[in-house]
């Protein structure tokens, strides 16, 4: 199908925006169903032991409470491993609530309180007495370098890194080198919406289940393997999800315990977390990094070592690709990489934002600017010597990579030609200025979505995918690409999605729905074409008569012939004519997964390139990012307009991540302590300066039909490196522990 | 959150009798920090006294040429009072330099005195704390205490006052009236709050069932040479690492008058009068400023997590007189003096 | 090996009682708990879920309504507390059908992503519109930074702020 461009990549404004600014959209949390009880999550205060006791009865004995649930009373619902494994658990053992006395990690659930109101499951659930045998805990990752080991391939695409070449041969060629350590803490998504469950008891053991979450497919999943019910006594509906980054890609525990306590009530029951308790589940694991670069006379590059040791649980061996991109982003023939982990008393963690790539391209970007230091080149004209034109991990041809394009294009707006290489050497007034840069490379995938396409008597085109909407613009986006496939205004199309009952989509995530669901989006509608032709041929309309459809194209409502546009049919007329109150058609995902097994002829990547300014104050070492430029190479861009306001999030992410975003453990404890938003600092608008997206045109018919690369990850890379190279810039001083907090530059 | 009962007091007579005869009472003004205080269980009141119909919210010049805050006037209409903001803009700016404009819309005046501290183990029942616990020990001493201080500490409680409001109230001298069951009486600002010491879990030297009425702020009122200067780890809506309240009377270039008070160091608004007596008759210069700095820190004890505030803290004094002296801001603490960077 | 255990003492359960509150020019009565929050009250039990819980500690800004004008943290106010009070939520402030100013603005500034933090954001700047204090870009970035919001929209949201209280954006974008 030939596409036309009255929608797609046009500036559109969100379809669901009416919705979200006058707080109808509905989330998790929000379905007041009938006779509702509420659960409150009683918390670990120990990281690690076993409950000895819970004494119940004094709450049990206040009226309205309903039941209080724990591991003494929950029926062990399925007895295997795998009954518990989501689509995308690493490999272990996962965690199940309220299943044993064991205690594994701190802020562990140990007791639901189910009441009549909220009011009252909060207060019983404030007085149940509990109490612990601990047990010595570890949670101290620095302490365990030397236990941590090399991880099998537990989680779905998770690849061991791959070294090549030879790199102490690469080193000693050198005439330039540098080595570091880099680390950064854990750090918590904290969406804005708390994670929160609302099971509808329908009788029967038939549930309508309101569930915050990136992929209502995945906690139905789960639901139907943990209790035993079918698929259609588990509906999960997801309409709205209030932030994800990551932290809905597994189904989290208030799903099981809300599906719990409903089953056993036989009531609708609903589950929320509080803020604290959004600590209680996964984040961004914890690094601890090596690097070391050695280039030739010229700038080449002639080794790179990056070796990484992360966190993780004592059940799960969470991976993610941490250290790969360092073989791919720049040329170099020798490359050794290692990627280990370590586990400790704590949460398994869980993929966040440019999961890996947001912590390998910390220590690999803030290293490459220490290289072009040492080697007395500008850190922009460093990585253009080392540009890599192909992918030298997997040795595949790109399908397309402009990142050259983000580097002039970025460079140029950001005036980075200005810019004099010695730190403390650009003043403004009294302050220092610092640039620096960084950028990254993100995968571009794709995978099987199911779309159904139907379009009604009245001309109105509903299509319609299990998919999500986490605030990446997925409504709009179908809905621009559907009604640029059907050629119909955008308010005659309505997208439909976050429900089971829909047809299959994968979980919002890794940055392909946009592909993924786009794609198929086209498939169905030609699909819905071609079953309107077949219609329209069955109508008195002698010039569709032998048309096939690719003779064919769908314009203003109406199906016209391509050699004689004045032929043409009222899409409504067509289906009126059917006798039918619909036309359907859904795209099939067989091709689409035979396409996943076969071995990839070219490497699929979105880049980008980001240029920084920071002011910083001399004695108070206040930092202020007052500028930022982040071009990106994305393939096909659908809609700027949501597409820029991803790109902007990204950069505050990478700000934050720079500047202020650690969980805090305690060790003695074994417990973070600033589980909270007033002290797990994300930016303020206050903190939020000047930035400037760039998109750069990358037009690629390899990647997929669309062209399409997606945007959920790519702009974050290298923002926190290009603070931090702008902060060195700036001060002189070079800081490789993040965030970079204000004592850490006195 | 506890379960509770709640009156609506119509005068004060009737709140502080109502507080007597219910022990484990609370008396509740904006909430913004009792409610949040019970939803983590670290306060559990069985019985709240609304106090929002007591009045007591105006803001009214004084005979002696001073001015009145009702422990009830809202931070935000007191920030923006215009004789606070032409008088008193010291006041105006620590109150704006603090919590967020929603949080300033409920909080009061009083309640801002009535802060509790916001050390992590505080708020968190897992970790023992003496303040909130008291003889279980303290958490923040060898553990995470980047939000503690440093000055006045003692071996029992490190924890820090929050409040960027109280800097500039114990920098201008105010007056704390009281009303409790043994009538009225007034409280020097620097006698309201204590120093830990053995009994951290005494935040003020109120009696029991006592209630803030008022806030008397003298005449003076720094208004030509002043700066609040905040330093946190994010531009806005984040507590105070090291904050400075400094306010000068200036001949010339000579210092006739000073007040100087910190924030986020100690278990109160840090005001050090010696320091004060050292700047009067000095050149307002660097070097006068830093010698001072080095004086009000001499003392300082780090521990650990916190120890960075020490040196902070000092070039914050230098600064913040700095600031005071030329009545230039040049850190956008505070973007209300401020423009763009 | 030691023993913690966690084990305030039960108190005697206190009575629901009726609190009048009057939200949206409309008045309500209902029988709920002293320590039921204004927040709860709108959500759970007038059904006025616009108004979001993004933290329940005053933290986040997502739960921002006006009360007599001006803009509160719906959290940290017990609803008792409300009695008498002009209550304004983001359902007060416009419909699908009949945006106002600011909810328009939002759409067109795209002034968010997942929307979550989107009610009490626009309740925030419709308060400190009504406050009439923040004239330029520094002062509307500090007095909206009561607002949280994770998806990173505040360029956006200055925009569509800046655009309703009249004044020229200087950025580009």
């Amino acid at each position: 199908m030939t596409l036309q461009t009255d929608y797609i990549g046009k500036p559109t404004s969100r379809v669901d925006g009416p919705a979200k600014v006058t707080g109808t959209a509905k989330y998790a949390a929000e379905y007041n169903v009938p006779n509702l009880l509420y659960g409150y999550v009683v918390s670990s205060p120990i990281a690690k032991g076993k409950i000895t006791k819970i004494d119940a009865a004094p709450v049990l004995a206040l009226p309205g409470v309903q039941q209080v649930f724990s591991h003494e009373n929950v029926p062990h619902y399925a007895l295997l491993d795998r009954s518990y494994k989501d689509q995308i658990a690493p490999g272990g053992s996962p965690f199940r609530p309220l299943h044993d006395a064991e205690i594994k990690y701190s802020l562990q659930p140990v007791a639901l309180v189910v009441a009549d109101t909220f009011e009252l499951a909060r207060y019983a659930a404030s007085i149940l007495h509990i109490e612990y045998e601990e047990a010595a805990h570890e949670t101290e990752l620095s302490q365990h370098i030397d236990e941590a080991y090399e991880p099998g391939r537990g989680k779905a695409g998770y690849q061991p890194p791959k070294s090549r070449g030879n790199f102490g041969k690469g080193w000693k060629e050198g005439v330039a080198h540098m080595e570091a350590q880099y680390s950064h803490h854990a750090q918590h998504h904290n969406p804005m919406e708390m994670f929160a469950t609302t099971v509808e008891w329908l009788g029967d053991k038939n549930l309508n289940i309101y569930d915050k979450t990136q992929g209502a497919f995945n906690s139905q999943l789960l639901v139907t393997k943990v209790f035993g019910l079918s698929k259609d006594q588990a509906r999960v509906i997801s309409k709205y999800t209030g932030g994800g980054f990551g932290s809905g890609l597994r189904p989290q525990y208030q799903l099981l315990l809300a599906v719990m306590a409903s089953l056993q009530l036989e009531r609708s029951v609903r589950v929320s977390l509080t803020r604290e308790q959004m600590f209680s589940f996964g984040h961004r694991a914890e690094t601890l990094q090596h690097v070391a670069l050695a280039t030739a006379a010229d700038g080449s590059l002639t080794g790179i070592n990056h070796f990484a040791v992360a966190e993780t649980s004592q059940f799960e061996d969470f991976t993610e690709n941490v250290v790969g991109w360092s073989g791919m982003l720049y040329n170099c023939k020798n490359v050794e990489l290692g990627y280990r982990l370590a586990k400790g008393d704590i949460y398994t963690p869980l993929d966040m934002r440019a999961p890996g790539a947001a912590s390998g391209s910390i220590a690999l970007e803030i290293a490459m600017d220490e290289m072009a230091y040492a080697a007395g080149l500008d850190p922009l004209e460093f990585r253009l010597r080392n540009y890599s034109d192909i992918d030298q991990a997997q040795d595949l041809p790109y399908s397309s990579k402009a990142l050259r394009k983000c580097y002039h294009e970025g460079a140029a707006k950001f005036g980075w030609e200005q810019r004099t290489p010695e730190p403390g050497s650009m003043r403004d007034g009294n302050l220092l200025v610092g640039w620096g840069m960084g950028g990254g490379v993100w995968d571009a995938s794709k995978m099987p979505a199911t779309v159904k396409a139907s379009l009604d008597a009245d001309g109105h085109l509903t299509v319609s995918s299990g998919t999500n909407e986490i605030g990446t613009g997925t409504y709009t986006i179908m809905t621009q690409i559907a009604a640029e496939s059907m050629g119909l205004p955008i308010e005659a199309v309505t997208f439909v999605l976050g429900d089971t009952t829909l047809p299959q989509s994968p979980i919002q995530g890794g940055s392909w729905t946009a592909a993924s669901v786009g794609n198929s989006v086209v498939e169905a509608c030609t699909k819905l074409g071609e079953a309107l032709l077949k219609q329209a041929q069955k109508m008195d309309h002698p010039a569709f008569k032998d048309a096939k459809i690719d003779d064919v194209q769908f314009a203003n409502g109406q199906m016209r012939l391509r050699a004689d546009d004045t032929q043409a049919v009222v899409l409504r007329d067509v289906v009126q004519a059917s006798g039918e109150p619909k036309i359907d058609a859904e795209n099939s995902t067989v091709l689409a997964k035979l396409e996943m097994l076969k071995p990839p002829r070219y490497s699929m990547h979105a880049h980008n390139a980001v240029f920084v300014e920071v002011k910083v104050d001399p004695e108070l070492m206040t930092v202020h990012v007052t500028r930022v430029v982040n071009a990106v190479a994305a393939g096909r861009i659908i809609n700027p307009k949501t597409a820029r306001s991803q790109v902007l999030g990204s950069v505050v992410w990478g700000l934050g991540m720079a500047l202020m975003e650690e969980s805090v453990m305690d060790h003695r404890f074994g417990r973070y302590m600033n589980h909270s938003l007033a002290e797990y600092h994300v930016p303020v608008n206050a903190d939020i300066h000047d930035i400037d997206v760039v998109f750069v045109s990358e037009e690629d018919d390899k990647v997929n039909p669309l062209g399409i690369k997606g945007l959920g990850e790519v702009g974050l890379l290298g923002v926190a490196a290009a603070v931090a190279n702008a902060i060195y810039h700036a001060t002189g001083k070079r800081v490789r522990d993040m965030p970079i907090t204000i004592d850490k530059l006195l | 959150m506890n379960s509770f009962t709640f009156t609506q007091a119509a005068a004060v007579a009737g709140a502080v009798q109502d507080k007597a005869a219910h022990e484990g009472s609370a008396y509740i003004g904006g909430g913004t920090n009792l409610v949040d205080l019970m939803k983590e269980n670290v306060a559990r009141p069985t019985h709240l006294i609304g106090l929002k119909k007591l009045g007591l919210d105006t803001i009214e010049t004084l005979p002696d040429g001073g001015l009145r805050l009702g422990a009830l006037a809202s931070n935000a209409d007191t920030a923006w009072h215009p004789e606070v903001e032409k008088r008193y803009p010291l006041l105006n700016q620590a109150i704006l330099a603090g919590a967020s404009p929603q949080l300033r819309n409920m909080a009061t005046d009083g309640g801002n005195l009535m802060q509790r501290t916001r050390c992590y183990y505080f708020y968190d029942l897992a970790t023992p704390c003496n303040k909130r616990e008291p003889g279980s020990g303290c958490s923040a001493i060898g553990g995470y205490n980047r939000v503690c201080g440093i000055l006045g500490t003692s071996d029992s409680c490190i924890a820090t006052h929050p409040s960027d409001m109280c800097v500039a109230l114990a920098a201008l001298d105010t007056t704390v009236r009281v009303s409790g069951p043994n009538g009225e009486r007034t409280i020097k600002f620097e006698d309201f709050h204590r120093l830990p010491g053995d009994h951290p879990e005494r935040d003020n030297t109120l009696e029991p069932g006592e209630l803030i009425t008022g806030l008397d702020l003298p005449e003076k009122g720094f208004a030509k040479n002043f700066s609040y200067l905040k330093l946190r780890d994010r531009t806005s809506y984040a507590f105070a690492l090291v904050s400075v309240a400094a306010a000068l009377e200036l001949d010339g270039n000579t210092i006739k008058d000073a007040r100087l008070a910190l924030g986020g160091v100690a278990h109160k608004p840090w005001r050090d009068k010696e320091a004060e007596a050292m700047l009067i008759g000095q050149p307002a210069t660097a070097d006068t400023f830093r010698r001072v700095a080095a004086k009000v820190l001499a003392n300082a004890k780090g521990y650990g997590e916190n120890t960075f505030k020490i040196e902070l803290a000092k070039r914050a004094i230098v600064r913040a007189l700095k600031q005071a002296t030329e009545m230039k801001q040049e850190v956008d603490t505070n973007a209300f003096l401020n423009s763009n960077p | 090996m030691s023993q913690v255990t966690q084990a305030p003492p039960p108190v005697a359960l206190a009575p629901t009682q009726p609190v009048s509150l009057t939200i949206n020019g409309q008045a309500h009565t209902l029988q709920i708990a002293p320590w039921t929050t204004l927040l709860d009250a709108l959500r759970e039990y007038l059904d006025l879920t616009g108004t979001k819980k993004g933290c329940d500690h005053g933290q986040c800004g997502a739960c921002t309504v006006l009360v007599d004008g001006k803009r509160i943290n719906s959290c940290l106010s017990l609803a008792v507390m409300q009695e008498g009070s002009e209550i304004q939520t983001i359902e007060g402030l416009g419909s699908e059908d009949q945006l106002s100013p600011l909810q328009q603005a939002f759409i067109d500034h795209d002034a968010f992503q997942c929307g979550y933090c989107t009610p009490g954001q626009i309740c925030s700047a419709q308060g400190l519109i009504n406050e009439g204090k923040a004239r330029t870009e520094a002062e509307v970035r500090e007095l909206m930074s009561g607002n949280v919001c994770r998806c990173g929209a505040y360029s956006n949201i200055l925009s569509a702020v800046m655009e309703v209280v009249g004044r020229e954006l200087k950025i580009e974008n």
